[in-house]
């Protein structure tokens, strides 16, 4: 199941700030562990909303409002996608990473129910096959 | 920051960016956003209309300079793609009733019918909403043509990357480290060769089709190469070609999709990307890929890699791009340097050998034997490649051997390999490792 | 660059309706031209936040609360990962999106961390 991991922006993040070299070494360790468990599958920081934009729809118009924005509840700062068995097991692992802000803060899980082949991404079949090429390849590994 | 956070990097990215500045230079700004979108499909469509790519790319940049001019007053039209390729056409069919007079005048009967035929075609192609595969099939057209080998390599990658890439020829220019006018030359003389050499614009068929991908394939991946071995210049157009490169991948498998080499490319290019922030360290050292912060990886560029690689195998056996892909993939599967499956790499390197034979796939073969089953085993295959011309300069060489010689315990061997080496290479940072090694194979050796 | 697009949430996809946030044929359309113009790198719609869970951090506690969440404005929907040359692609790609939602609804553009690529030399063992 393919789930992603919300971080949720603080003042901090808007701000820009940059954390302690200790948060930066538990984070990096952190995203090692997930990397070896076969978990992640894409992570990444987004920049502060100041250099972000909004698009609003409204019937045929389209009109562009330009960041920061002030509500720091609507936005978020960064975000993993994971693989794993079940909801569960992605709450497990979340509630073992490091408080990615100096404050308190909040990391939202929710499924990805609804993916397009984006050219390149796995397909169920493709990643069947996948898995059976890897799985000859343990065979035959010496 | 929790960019630094999500990934563990101490680092932040300072680019410059955001809206804002004056009115005019703002729409400036999205007239050439728009045009980096729609530019490759404008030029497709007029080449064929005009069965000329470079007046096709110089009319369609008259587009741009009236929309450059208009727009900023008048305001940026709803649809603007919509806008420009209707202007472009309208011209185009100016150009081809004046080219139609032109030939009354001279009474060229059988050119006239032709012209006259294109215009009757142009005209009802005006009326009919242009379907989503003819415009795919002209894309596919243009592509072919800038990548025609009749024209070199360089010229062929400047016009590629105007065309296609909607790049300015400034862009160009700096990703290549070249000046202006150079690049500027170097297309105006590539879409003459294709005016003389009349080339057509047209699909290549039955034979040629292998060879021309191959030469299309051939440019993609020079491009990627030098965005991503980059060796000087800090400039972001540099970096920004192996996303280029990339992104024509990506549309070259969505034109192509029953192609293995397309997808057996993209792998290769995706898989190898993904490694892109680990290779260098906090110093800006370099990090050799067995030593790298595998959580540094980019995990969605390995997932699309490994996808496209998955289409590639479906689609029959495996051609370069897809062995040399599939070695990639190898080593992106693989959670830990010491997970990754070298008899796997081993026999991919000699698939890959038998199919394009090469003293440098041989060496790299002998390095995925040695830790496959043993440096002796691979020191076989480097002795014979010893008298090997082509690798007579070529510091990896001794340093490879040195390296086998080192864990067979062969010290003195080892050491003046490694000193051989450190000789042959021109970068100060892999020479001062080179000389580390050879130090360390002299403490090694019992005193006396 | 790299760029989030991120759909917002609206009371509509909340309630989880079909036909909402992605399903419509305007925007299988519209995806299948990011897919040719090569720009999408990834993209999905998300289950409602009835399905999702939050994980509060205070210094070392870790505290779990189950969806929904109320305030919808603090809701994403969807989202898709592009790589465009500029910002300004990104915004006029936006554009061209078809109502994401029924009602009015509003997509968000958020620009990548990435580690500059610096200047190096090419030695990797294998040379791949």
């Amino acid at each position: 199941m393919k789930f992603m991991v919300i971080v949720k922006a603080s003042p901090e993040s808007e701000a820009g700030k940059m954390p302690s070299t200790e948060l930066l070494a538990a984070m990096g360790k952190y995203n090692e562990e997930l990397v070896k468990a076969g978990i992640m599958q894409d992570g990444a920081g987004l920049h502060p909303s100041s250099r972000g934009a909004r698009v609003r729809f409204a019937g045929k118009n389209r009109s562009v409002i330009d960041g920061p924005f002030a509500e720091t509840k609507e936005l978020i700062a960064g975000y993993w996608i994971w693989e794993c068995k079940s909801l569960a097991e992605a709450i497990d692992w979340l509630k073992k990473c490091p408080n990615p802000m100096e404050s308190d803060s909040e990391i939202e899980i929710r499924q990805i129910f609804t993916s397009e082949d984006f050219g390149e991404a796995l397909t169920p079949e493709l990643r069947e096959q996948e898995d059976r090429t890897r799985a000859m390849a343990e065979k035959n590994k010496k | 920051m929790i960019a630094s956070l999500m990934m563990g990097r101490g680092r932040r990215n300072e680019e410059g960016g955001g809206g804002g500045g004056t009115s005019v230079a703002a729409t400036h700004r999205a007239i050439e956003a728009v045009w980096r979108i729609e530019s490759a499909k404008i030029i497709a469509v007029l080449a064929r209309m005009l069965r000329d790519v470079g007046s096709a790319e110089e009319l369609a940049q008259d587009v741009l300079v009236t929309a450059m001019e208009q727009w900023p007053q008048k305001g940026v039209p709803d649809n603007p793609a919509a806008w420009l390729t209707a202007a472009a056409k309208n011209r185009a069919l100016d150009q081809l009733r004046h080219r139609s007079l032109l030939i009354t005048k001279h009474q060229e009967l059988g050119v006239e019918m032709e012209v006259r035929q294109e215009l009757a075609d142009a005209a009802q192609a005006e009326k009919l909403e242009r379907i989503d595969e003819d415009i795919d099939d002209d894309l596919l057209r243009l592509i072919f043509t800038a990548c025609h080998p009749v024209l070199s390599s360089e010229a062929r990658v400047a016009l590629t990357l105007k065309l296609l890439g909607g790049l300015t020829t400034d862009e160009i220019a700096r990703a290549f480290l070249m000046s202006e006018p150079t690049v500027a030359q170097r297309i105006v003389r590539a879409k003459r060769t294709l005016t003389e050499a009349r080339v057509p614009f047209e699909l290549p068929k039955g034979e040629d089709r292998a060879a021309r991908l191959a030469s299309v394939l051939e440019v993609l991946y020079l491009i990627f190469n030098e965005g991503y071995a980059a060796t000087a210049g800090v400039d972001w157009m540099r970096p920004a070609l192996c996303e280029e490169a990339q992104r024509l991948g990506r549309i070259l498998a969505g034109l192509m999709p029953n192609e293995p080499e397309v997808h057996g490319l993209l792998a290769l290019m995706e898989i190898q990307a993904s490694r892109a922030a680990a290779r260098l360290g906090p110093k800006g050292e370099p990090i050799l890929l067995l030593e790298q912060n595998r959580a540094r990886w980019d995990h969605l560029l390995i997932n699309r890699g490994l996808a496209a690689l998955a289409r590639a195998e479906s689609l029959g056996a495996l051609g370069p791009y897809a062995l040399q892909a599939s070695i990639a993939a190898c080593h992106a599967r693989a959670a830990q340097a010491d997970a990754t499956d070298w008899p796997r790499i081993a026999a991919l390197y000699d698939a890959l050998a038998q199919l394009t034979p090469s003293p440098v796939i041989e060496l790299n073969r002998a390095v995925a034997v040695a830790m496959a089953y043993g440096p002796a085993a691979g020191l076989e295959i480097v002795d014979a490649l010893l008298e090997e011309p082509a690798l007579k300069n070529y510091h990896l060489l001794p340093s490879v051997r040195g390296d086998f010689l080192f864990k067979l315990g062969r010290m003195t061997e080892a050491g003046a390999e490694f000193e051989r080496a450190a000789g042959l290479t021109r970068n100060a940072r892999e020479r001062s490792l080179l000389l580390e090694r050879a130090l360390d194979c002299t403490r090694a050796l019992p005193p006396g | 660059m790299k760029f989030m697009v991120i759909v917002k949430a609206t009371p509509e996809s909340e309630a989880g309706t079909p036909g909402s946030a992605g399903a419509s044929a305007a925007m299988k359309k519209f995806n299948r031209e990011l897919i040719a113009a090569g720009i999408v790198k990834e993209g999905g719609g998300l289950a409602p936040s009835s399905k999702g869970m939050r994980v509060h951090f205070a210094g070392e506690s870790r505290s779990v609360t189950d969806g929904p969440f109320t305030e919808t404005k603090e809701l994403i929907a969807g989202f898709w990962i592009w790589e465009c040359k500029s910002r300004e692609e990104a915004l006029e790609w936006a554009k061209k999106c078809p109502n994401p939602m029924d009602g009015p609804s509003d997509i968000e553009i958020r620009e990548f961390h990435r580690v500059p690529y610096l200047p190096e030399y090419k030695s990797e063992y294998i040379a791949t």
